[in-house]
């Protein structure tokens, strides 16, 4: 067998700057996008860590009121636009899907280098609008403050969001098509990895929602030109800003979700060696909410001039989303169920995912019900609760799928250990944050303030040191996963004895994935009868729960 | 890109991408990509189309006031002209079908000239409407329901600026695809960029369809 120094990769097939700025294979703009979607949050990161800092005493000592109110926008924009939607489908996704459906590249190369260029040049805009002033409309860009009050540069970030909605379009569009029409032979859609299922749906979002949101920024620049769409004084109604903006941000949810959902689906088999339970009730779960998703976002505006019968027919579908949610999960749980369980890192991330989640899930149904709803609105238990399904649950499927795959895109291992401290500092670091804020929120303190009265110290300080300890599990890989390039072990094709198409080509991948184009003539997660067909040692149940 | 020619392609020869198994797969991908390209376009003028149906019942009667001061005929002429367009740009697809090079470049040069006649028509509306103090932005319009025709004029700009935007993209990538049939890389075997940039100004034609009685023709029945 050839040795890693004289196989040809797509890391080492050539080396000048140039090769990868204008590189079009899928697996170096995957890369490209982790390294510009990992600093992206390391800037939110830095914001969050400022609004925590100013949270630890009641009063307004650290930011004033002006500098805070740009701290949690920009965190916000940063974390959302910049770094969750092009997350897991830009990152692993871009990676993974040519590989997992037995293509050469996806179907648009060059929309796909594109796409990233596109992305800079919004973060470009967003960043500049960051040291020109920035923003402090609050993500949400609300109309008529964003268009009429706000004193700070609107126009610059909301150009930046416009075009980086066009990168989300470009990647989603791509995905859908080589979804549909690059499948290896044998490949059926019933055999696609759960991953795949989840991109699939995740990608009608980004393209169905996407354009929304970019004409609705269009908008809310035009007015801050001049124009007069949401301009109350001539008759213009802010509230269908709202509509609008929700049309595409609540999906956004799901794009960022949806994706950490199939990381998790691939990841529960793999560490339990046993064939996923449900798999048609899963995969068809994914395109559920991201169809349901599209018909919840009134529930955003319960407290607005939406009429009752809306707001009743908008709570009503909300709780029909934790349909296909609970189907999910209760999946997850029947397959480890008598399944061979072993604790690698990834699976600790994965279970980590599962217990967020469920609470992220459910405190989102007591949102949906209109009588709470009223009570919470805009206190930190909504804050908690969207941290909860978009920082426990999305970014801890993105740690995992990144530690699940980060032999196969790197070729090394990365160390055990410091991976499961990460994984367990995450979550116990996430609670600590995040779990008092839902009791604060529901003793009632409002969020978007920068200081609050004395009786909530005591929360803000155990959320403070929560967020203290996040910081150090979050951290922490970016460490150990770079060392492992230089000082980590070969990890071989298959490092966690796993099944699925990419663990049968070589790490890293050759440029063009596979030598022959893969002929798929068996079912999906087909422990273990399935794992002779791609020349997997047979594993033992016995065994794996001890590795 | 390197595009190299493999045994199971004839015809296409190098124009077979290397990531595609065969010719029929790499046309079949490019056109239901345009397909989903055209989807999201939809969602992109929906958002627009939503907001002014909205306003539109709410304020009927400004719109209808406002909608008076468009030039219906100079709106009828551009809508004939632009239906012209796509009756010459499919001629173009056709004469790719039949591998006529030349007749590919007359056919895109001919829709290029519809399409700027009618940009032409657009940008002299746009000046009259300036100069009646109809743009949103130095709206002087002074009467009891102007507030809403401002809204009218917002959305007319907006909607009618954007079509227009997609006119000259379209018209920019036309000169291209002229420009590439002229060498001939266009023939029945291979013409999938004439396909989609039909694909295409059909859209963005239909859009119009949709643009001119909605703006030009509420209450004039």
């Amino acid at each position: 067998m050839e040795s890693s120094d004289q196989r040809v990769t797509y890391i080492n097939a050539a080396h000048t700057v140039r090769s990868w700025l204008l590189t079009i294979d899928h697996k170096r703009i995957a890369l490209l996008y982790l390294v510009s979607i990992t600093v992206m949050f390391l800037l939110g990161g830095m914001m969050a860590g400022a609004i925590r800092l100013e949270l630890l005493t009641p009063e307004g000592d650290l930011l004033g009121s002006d500098t805070y109110n740009k701290a949690f926008t920009l965190h916000g924009i940063i974390m959302i636009f910049f770094f969750l939607i092009p997350s897991i489908p830009a990152t692993l996704g871009n990676f993974l899907i040519p590989i997992m459906v037995g293509a050469k590249d996806l179907a648009f190369p060059k929309i796909n280098l594109l796409s990233w260029y596109i992305y800079i040049v919004g973060a470009t805009f967003g960043l500049v609008a960051t040291v020109t002033g920035g923003l402090d409309t609050g993500w949400t860009l609300y109309t008529p403050y964003s268009t009429a009050f706000a004193t700070t540069n609107v126009v610059l970030p909301a150009t930046g969001l416009f075009i980086t909605g066009f990168s989300s379009i470009l990647t989603g569009f791509n995905f859908i098509v080589t979804i549909h029409k690059m499948r290896a032979p044998g490949l059926t859609w019933f055999r696609l990895p759960l991953f795949v299922w989840a991109q699939y749906a995740t990608s009608l979002v980004m393209v169905l929602g996407t354009p929304v949101i970019a004409i609705t920024i269009f908008m809310v620049i035009l007015d801050r030109s001049g124009f007069g769409i949401f301009d109350p004084n001539i008759g213009g109604d802010p509230v269908l800003f709202q509509h609008l903006f929700w049309f595409y941000s609540h999906p956004a949810v799901y794009i960022m979700i949806l994706p950490a959902m199939g990381v998790i689906s691939e990841i529960i088999p793999a560490f339990t060696r046993k064939k996923i339970f449900g798999y048609g009730f899963i995969a068809a779960s994914s395109l559920a909410i991201a169809i349901i998703g599209f018909i919840v976002w009134g529930h955003h505006l319960f407290t607005t001039t939406q009429s009752m019968y809306a707001a009743t027919v908008f709570s009503v579908l909300t709780f029909a989303v934790a349909i296909p949610s609970a189907v999910k999960t209760f999946n997850w749980a029947a397959t480890m169920y008598r399944g061979s369980v072993s604790f690698e890192s990834p699976m600790i991330f994965a279970i980590g995912f599962m217990g967020l989640f469920l609470i992220g899930g459910l405190t989102g149904l007591f949102l949906a019900l209109l009588g709470l709803d009223m009570h919470v609105q805009d206190t930190y238990f909504v804050v908690a609760h969207f941290h909860y399904i978009m920082v426990g649950g999305a970014i801890m499927g993105y740690m995992g799928g990144l530690h699940f795959w980060w032999p196969k895109m790197s070729g090394r291992k990365y160390p055990e250990m410091p991976a499961k401290i990460s994984a367990a500092l995450i979550f116990v670091g996430f609670n600590g944050t995040f779990f008092p804020q839902f009791i604060a929120g529901y003793a009632g303190m409002p969020r978007r303030y920068h200081y609050y009265p004395d009786e909530y110290q005591i929360l803000n300080v155990c959320s403070t040191m929560g967020a203290a300890i996040l910081a150090v599990g979050y951290l922490m890989p970016l460490f150990y996963l770079l060392w492992s390039l230089r000082h980590g072990e070969e990890a071989g094709k298959n490092p966690w004895g796993v099944l699925g198409l990419e663990w049968t080509i070589d790490s890293p991948p050759h440029p063009h994935n596979f030598h022959e184009t893969p002929v798929v003539d068996y079912e999906p997660y087909d422990y273990p009868e399935a794992a002779h067909v791609l020349g997997l040692h047979h594993v033992d149940p016995e065994e794996a729960v001890h590795v | 890109m390197s595009e190299v020619a493999t045994h199971d392609s004839p015809g296409i020869g190098s124009r077979l991408q290397p990531h595609f198994a065969n010719a029929q797969q790499q046309y079949e991908t490019a056109t239901f990509g345009m397909w989903v390209f055209l989807v999201t376009e939809v969602m992109f003028f929906g958002g627009l189309f939503t907001a002014y149906l909205i306003y539109r019942i709410q304020y009927a009667d400004a719109f209808v006031h406002a909608s008076h001061h468009l030039d219906i005929v100079l709106g009828c002429f551009n809508t004939v002209v632009l239906i012209g367009s796509s009756l010459t740009m499919a001629m173009a697809v056709h004469s790719a079908r039949i591998s006529k090079s030349k007749m590919i470049a007359f056919w895109i040069f001919m829709t290029m000239i519809l399409g700027g006649i009618f940009l032409g028509v657009k940008a002299y509306e746009y000046t009259i409407k300036w100069q009646h103090g109809l743009f949103p932005a130095n709206f002087f319009f002074e009467a009891p329901d102007a507030g809403p025709q401002r809204i009218f004029y917002s959305l007319y700009f907006a909607m009618t600026g954007l079509h227009a935007t997609h006119m000259v993209i379209g018209m920019g990538i036309m000169v291209y695809i002229a420009a590439q049939a002229l060498k001939g890389s266009y023939t029945e075997r291979w013409y999938t960029p004439v396909e989609i940039m039909g694909l295409y100004w059909h859209f963005v034609d239909l859009v119009w369809i949709f643009l001119f009685p909605l703006l030009y023709l509420i209450g004039r029945h």
